[in-house]
């Protein structure tokens, strides 16, 4: 298969790196155990770019993001973004994590404006409206969490993330808690924001579907101890024909590379 | 009717009023068939109430007891939430702490009635000193579990939005342990008001404890002593609905459940 080779895709031409990945290899003792998670990871990510980190379930791959965000570090090599190493978390790059981030203790309005203490009153109530705006939640200003659905919640989550002006998202498995339905909903809706925002976006998913959908460039990953296994370009514009011969194509590859090709 | 259906509104109200009835009718056939010239009747206990109305001291006891209770848990408060949250915090230090408040945690207060009078002397602050030992450890504990629970994603949320270590406490682990504190402060409040009648027994001559024991020795008024007594199970009762409705507040009703 043309698409396939086995060596990672270069980062596609123009876009300038965002963030690198060099050589990055995390081992976890716990109680005189020695457990490899990350081995030898090398990536490199584009301004503006839609990566899907691909991989099974306890693969790394949430190690890997969490070390992007600058909550743990590298075992051995660098993570930089915009050439600086990472080295703790930093507004610049937010983490959203499942529907269980947001603070239940705030409000709709509350949540949004959470990291934004340091901009003026004015700005804080224009920023928060507007990102009500854009993830839908109108009328649910005053509304706490508990009595949002899973799917509000979510939305609610890449709000407070989007407010802050990051240059980054990392997404950990977003949708995972989420019915199908809500989560067909929300990657339109992330793909909305991240062509009106063109943040760097970094997403993990075990859902082969949902990477070749929303990514540029989808990395697989092996099981643990994580290596990549490959980087795959889809080459398809949005919005994708998920019926269309390519993305099948696309698909069905991921698949064989896994080793789950026609199992089911 | 089956076990599902909720009981009608009159059924939540009916039921209550019965058992309360039944109990006071046992009470009175009781007193009645024993013949007994000690223990007074509901209708003497009635009297009794109405006597100490009528000469103004109960107000003055009930008000005497609920400042202490309110001077030594505020207290507890102010010295216990601040003490547990650090805790909390620093694992390390709780460390440290932790082996001399398990010792000391499940000593009644009233074993301190000695300590308390060498201390303070016969009055308010021995009062005050037992129900503030009383209150203060149990909110120190729901202070330190409330923060050592408070979700590994919450703290991350706050550190990746570039918060400061003491604003993380503020506006992160406070208010997500808040649920668990205030169910330390509730047992605490109930704690406290166990003590000061204790503590009026002995080291005070004002308060509901105070009555009860004065009652009982100028005279052996009985009547009082059992009105006393109930005094303090319903202003205790009060105390703890009206601290019940703190949960309610929307912001911490999330950590509670509720039937809506």
């Amino acid at each position: 298969m043309s698409s396939m080779q086995p060596i990672a895709a270069p980062l596609p031409f123009t876009l300038k790196t965002k963030l690198s990945v060099d050589r990055v290899s995390m081992v976890f003792e716990r109680d005189g155990n020695r457990t490899e998670v990350l081995n030898n990871i090398n990536l490199e990510v584009g301004d503006g770019e839609f990566v899907c980190l691909l991989g099974p379930s306890g693969c790394g791959k949430t190690t890997l993001l969490n070390a992007m965000a600058g909550f743990l570090s590298p075992t051995s090599g660098e993570i930089k973004v915009d050439g600086e190493a990472v080295r703790r978390p930093n507004p610049r790059r937010i983490f959203v994590f499942q529907e269980r981030g947001v603070f239940p203790w705030l409000t709709v309005e509350g949540n949004i404006g959470f990291g934004l203490s340091k901009v003026t009153k004015a700005e804080r109530e224009q920023r928060i409206a507007y990102y009500v705006k854009m993830v839908g939640l109108q009328g649910f200003e005053k509304t706490y969490p508990q009595e949002l659905s899973g799917g509000m919640k979510q939305r609610l989550e890449v709000a407070r993330a989007l407010a802050v002006n990051p240059d980054m998202l990392l997404l950990d498995e977003p949708f995972g808690a989420l019915d199908s339905i809500t989560r067909l909903v929300m990657r339109g809706e992330l793909l909305r924001i991240w062509e009106a925002e063109r943040k760097t976006v970094i997403f993990v998913t075990h859902d082969i579907d949902e990477a070749v959908q929303l990514a540029d460039r989808v990395v697989v990953m092996s099981a643990r101890p994580a290596s990549i296994r490959q980087i795959v370009n889809i080459d398809i514009a949005h919005p994708r024909d998920i019926s269309a011969p390519r993305y099948l194509e696309l698909r069905d590859g991921i698949f064989q590379q896994i080793g789950l090709a026609h199992k089911v | 009717m089956n076990a599902l259906s909720q009981p009608a509104k009159w059924e939540r109200f009916f039921w209550p009023v019965v058992a309360t009835g039944l109990l006071l009718a046992l009470w009175y056939y009781s007193v009645r068939w024993t013949g007994t010239k000690v223990f007074p009747s509901p209708r003497e206990v009635e009297k009794g109430l109405a006597e100490l109305l009528r000469h103004h001291v109960l107000w003055n006891d009930i008000i005497d007891s609920l400042r202490r209770v309110a001077v030594g848990f505020g207290l507890a408060v102010l010295v216990g939430i601040p003490l547990g949250l650090t805790l909390g915090w620093y694992p390390a230090a709780n460390q440290v702490v932790n082996p001399t408040m398990q010792i000391l945690r499940p000593i009644s207060p009233i074993a301190w009635i000695p300590v308390a009078i060498i201390f303070f002397g016969v009055g308010d602050n021995a009062a005050i000193f037992l129900i503030f030992l009383g209150a203060f450890f149990p909110i120190v504990v729901a202070c330190i579990n409330g923060v050592a629970n408070v979700p590994s994603v919450y703290r991350r949320a706050g550190r990746n939005f570039g918060l400061t270590p003491p604003q993380l406490l503020g506006r992160v682990l406070f208010p997500a342990a808040l649920p668990q504190i205030l169910v330390g402060l509730r047992i605490a409040l109930g704690i406290a008001w166990l003590v000061v009648v204790a503590a009026e027994m002995i080291a005070v001559d004002s308060g509901l404890g105070f009555l009860i024991i004065d009652s009982r020795n100028s005279g052996k008024r009985y009547d009082l002593v059992v009105a006393a007594i109930l005094l303090i199970g319903a202003i205790g009762l009060i105390l703890d609905v009206a601290f019940r409705r703190l949960e309610t507040l929307r912001s911490v009703r999330w950590g509670f459940r509720h039937e809506s």
